[in-house]
């Protein structure tokens, strides 16, 4: 069994998505007995199976770099009733994730190096997906004063952001950007105008008849212009988050044509959904920034295209019902989205607008490179974080099914396509779709 | 009056660095080596200055500078009176110029003055007859701290040129600095400046200098070490994060000075926040620390400039032919 026992193990028969050199075919590969890839291609193996080392026949589905998913809230630690550390690997494993990357707004946040040790160390207890941690961009999230960002780097931090709080004030975010700029650091920042995103939806006609305070879609826009100013003047890496809007697209657009070195990403939710997905006030489609209208969601699919939009996240925030079954204005925001992350990204693939490995790029490959993550890519001495999946096989969400604490998805009972089987780290099967996938073997 | 060889150069007030030539740094710095022996004497008193007076006038708090001018106007003989003003800082640019026109009245012969407004100081020059020496402005200059620093390091090296200099932390801050810059870009050294990016000021390269955002590339091969003061007031804002941070990532402890040349000298302007910017075994470390000779060195080139402004009959004249009193 391909289990961890440190023996070398052939996955044959595989449809290899490789999104760097951005291939599709079917061929073999070979994870060493030291867990990293060995050897990979279409003509690895082609004479037949190799003798004396454990097989898998992976029966034409795909085999592509494990998920790296940059955003994940949970709830560890100080709110563990919502997730853990341990059920967050659990969701992830079962979600093809292999790398996941924790945002700090914990109880306590994590503005302190030993809380980046703390989940490293957890990560290494729960021995599911690698789990990197965040660390805070300023002083308990508050935007007034910049975290140790030096020293949460020397802990393990992979970058600096504030979550779902975007820091208004401008001569901090200057001061940040050059004092990341002291470290080479990367900052994250979720582009929103706070006094014009105030609202609890989408503002437009849905909001009108609902009743619920309007949040612009120019918020995102207006603190993206800004940012990209101040990165241009300081120099600083810079990476944008949950891009929701057609002008925030088109911001980023520009700014990549002049060459300004900035990345961003967006998550299922928008390029999936629409406001409609409120409908009568479900508190489950509520997120931070609201979900847009559908040009919007039109755009967002435009700029995972043509590349504009770097990465696909999964935005995971899980949220127990005491939080959600609330008045839509009191409900908190947020969905978990470890678990549906590849079977929505998936929709980018059955509806035409993209390739498996361009999809791969904004999953994997891209979001490693950013962070300076292992994995995300077929490489000889790589960690082989795989994930095995059938892009094809039905099946409709249900939260019930979750392994994540809690079930406050967007995408309850909606029919989608393809699904992890199997999802390996460091060549040890974390997960097996036992229902769907039983190798022969 | 006296018997000095004349300062080639020297301007009717020293403002700052920036414009002097080499030839009036180092005729400077020549002349100071002599009040060294004065001040070593068993009497140290001259009367270069006798019957002159020298008014200190600080708008900012500061006892070591002041003490230091004080001490060296007193050794040349002259008259010295000390004036502390607290400024509120809405009535700043009336009372300075008023203060000055009225000691301007009491026809003091030189000026020494700080002042917490950048420029400041050549504002107050341009009103008065009398010598002005810049104690320091705002975030300008303080040139005689650049004179001390000088004299300190081509008395222990011999020489300024091709010496490779670091000037680290608050350099956005920092007169000294800025002072600092001018001064061994003159000379003919190498000078980096190492700072996190919050405290490197904008287009700083522009000055002649090579930033540098870490200790181990900023610190490498260096045959001195200069530390500047992080102001309390910035440490916990948004330009550093926390003293401890600062301190793991620029406070000079012997590890980080371990890249220097082994010959280094280290040098703090002073007052010293030990543990925040300098360790206490690097700045007690007698081999390398001269912070204490930069104190003695100060004395000397406040003399020497005391003495090169008022102690000839130039300025004098020249008050004269103003038409001044």
């Amino acid at each position: 069994m391909a289990n961890g026992t440190g023996a070398p193990v052939a996955y044959i028969n595989a449809r290899l998505v490789d999104p760097v050199a951005g291939s599709d075919q079917l061929g073999s590969l070979l994870v060493g007995a030291d867990g990293k890839i060995a050897d990979w291609g279409p003509s690895l193996f082609s004479s037949g199976a190799p003798w004396g080392i454990e097989t898998v026949d992976c029966q034409r589905h795909c085999l592509a770099p494990g998920i790296v998913d940059l955003r994940v809230h949970t709830g560890e630690p100080g709110e563990e009733h919502k997730e853990t550390l341990d059920t967050a690997g659990q969701a992830a494993a079962a979600g093809g994730i292999t790398s996941m990357c924790i945002l700090p707004d914990t109880d306590p946040p994590f503005d302190d190096a030993s809380l980046i040790e703390f989940v490293h160390r957890r990560s290494r207890q729960v021995r599911l997906s690698k789990m990197y941690a965040y660390g805070a961009l300023t002083m308990d999230l508050l935007g007034e004063q910049i975290a140790e960002m030096g020293l949460l780097g020397e802990a393990g931090a992979v970058a600096f952001t504030d979550a779902d709080r975007p820091l208004d004030n401008a001569q901090i975010m200057r001061r940040a950007l050059y004092y990341a700029k002291t470290f080479g650091a990367l900052i994250v920042h979720l582009p929103q105008e706070p006094t014009l995103s105030a609202g609890h939806m989408n503002s437009g006609e849905l909001a009108t008849r609902l009743g619920l305070s309007g949040n612009h879609r120019l918020a995102e826009a207006i603190m993206l212009e800004r940012d990209l100013r101040l990165v241009e003047m300081t120099g600083a890496r810079y990476h944008a988050s949950k891009i929701s809007t057609e002008d925030g697209v088109d911001v980023m657009r520009r700014a990549k044509a002049r060459g300004l070195n900035v990345t961003c990403d967006t998550a299922p939710h928008y390029f999936a959904l629409n406001e409609s997905a409120v409908g009568e006030y479900r508190t489950f489609a509520k997120v931070v920034p609201p979900l847009r209208s559908e040009t919007d969601r039109r755009a967002v699919v435009e700029g995972l295209k043509d590349g504009t939009i770097d990465c696909i996240v999964s935005d995971h925030r899980p949220q127990d019902v005491e939080s959600k079954r609330l008045p839509f204005a009191q409900a908190q925001p947020g969905v978990v989205g470890l678990e549906t992350l590849l079977p929505v990204s998936l929709e980018l693939y059955h509806n035409r607008h993209m390739s498996l490995p361009a999809i791969w790029q904004r999953l994997a490959s891209t979001p490693a490179r950013l962070f300076g993550l292992p994995g995300g890519r077929f490489d000889k001495g790589a960690p082989a974080d795989l994930v095995l999946f059938d892009p094809d096989v039905a099946w409709v969400v249900d939260p019930e099914q979750f392994s994540s604490k809690t079930g406050n998805t967007a995408f309850d009972e909606r029919p989608t396509q393809g699904r992890a089987l199997m999802t390996i780290v460091d060549g040890r099967v974390i997960y097996r779709d036992t229902k769907r996938w039983l190798p022969a073997g | 009056m006296t018997t000095r060889p004349p300062i080639p150069g020297m301007p009717r007030h020293l403002l700052g660095i920036e414009g002097l030539t080499v030839a009036t740094i180092a005729a400077l710095l020549d002349l100071s080596e002599t009040y060294i022996d004065t001040s070593r004497s068993l009497v140290k008193k001259r009367d270069l200055l006798a019957g002159r007076t020298v008014i200190n006038l600080f708008f900012e708090n500061s006892t070591r500078t002041r003490t230091s001018f004080e001490v060296a106007a007193k050794r040349l003989g002259a008259d010295v009176v000390n004036m502390e003003v607290q400024t509120s800082s809405t009535r700043k640019g009336e009372t300075l110029l008023d203060t000055a026109m009225t000691l301007n009245a009491m026809l003091p012969d030189a000026l020494v003055v700080r002042h917490q407004d950048s420029g400041a100081v050549n504002l107050l020059a341009q009103k008065v007859n009398c010598a002005v020496v810049n104690g320091g402005d705002g975030q300008h200059e303080h040139p005689t701290q650049a004179l001390l620093d000088a004299l300190t390091i081509r008395r222990r090296k011999g020489k300024l040129q091709g010496l490779t200099v670091a000037i680290c932390g608050d350099v956005l801050h920092s007169r000294v600095a800025r002072s600092n810059i001018h001064l061994l870009n003159t000379m003919g050294a190498r000078v980096r400046v190492v700072a996190p990016a919050t405290l490197m000021p904008t287009e700083i390269e522009r000055l002649g200098v090579e930033p540098h955002f870490s200790m181990k590339s900023g610190l490498k091969d260096a045959d001195i070490v200069m530390m500047l003061r992080l102001q309390t007031e910035r440490m916990s804002g948004s330009f550093v994060p926390t003293v401890s941070e600062y301190f793991h990532f620029f406070g000079l402890d012997a590890e980080k000075l371990r890249v220097a040349k082994p010959d280094v000298l280290v040098m703090h302007p002073g007052p010293m926040n030990r543990g925040v910017e300098i360790d206490s075994a690097v700045a007690d470390d007698l081999q390398r620390s001269v912070i204490h000779e930069q104190v003695e060195m100060g004395v000397a080139v406040r003399m020497a400039c005391l003495d090169a402004l008022v102690g000839d009959r130039r300025n004098f004249d020249i008050r004269i032919a103003e038409g001044g009193r």
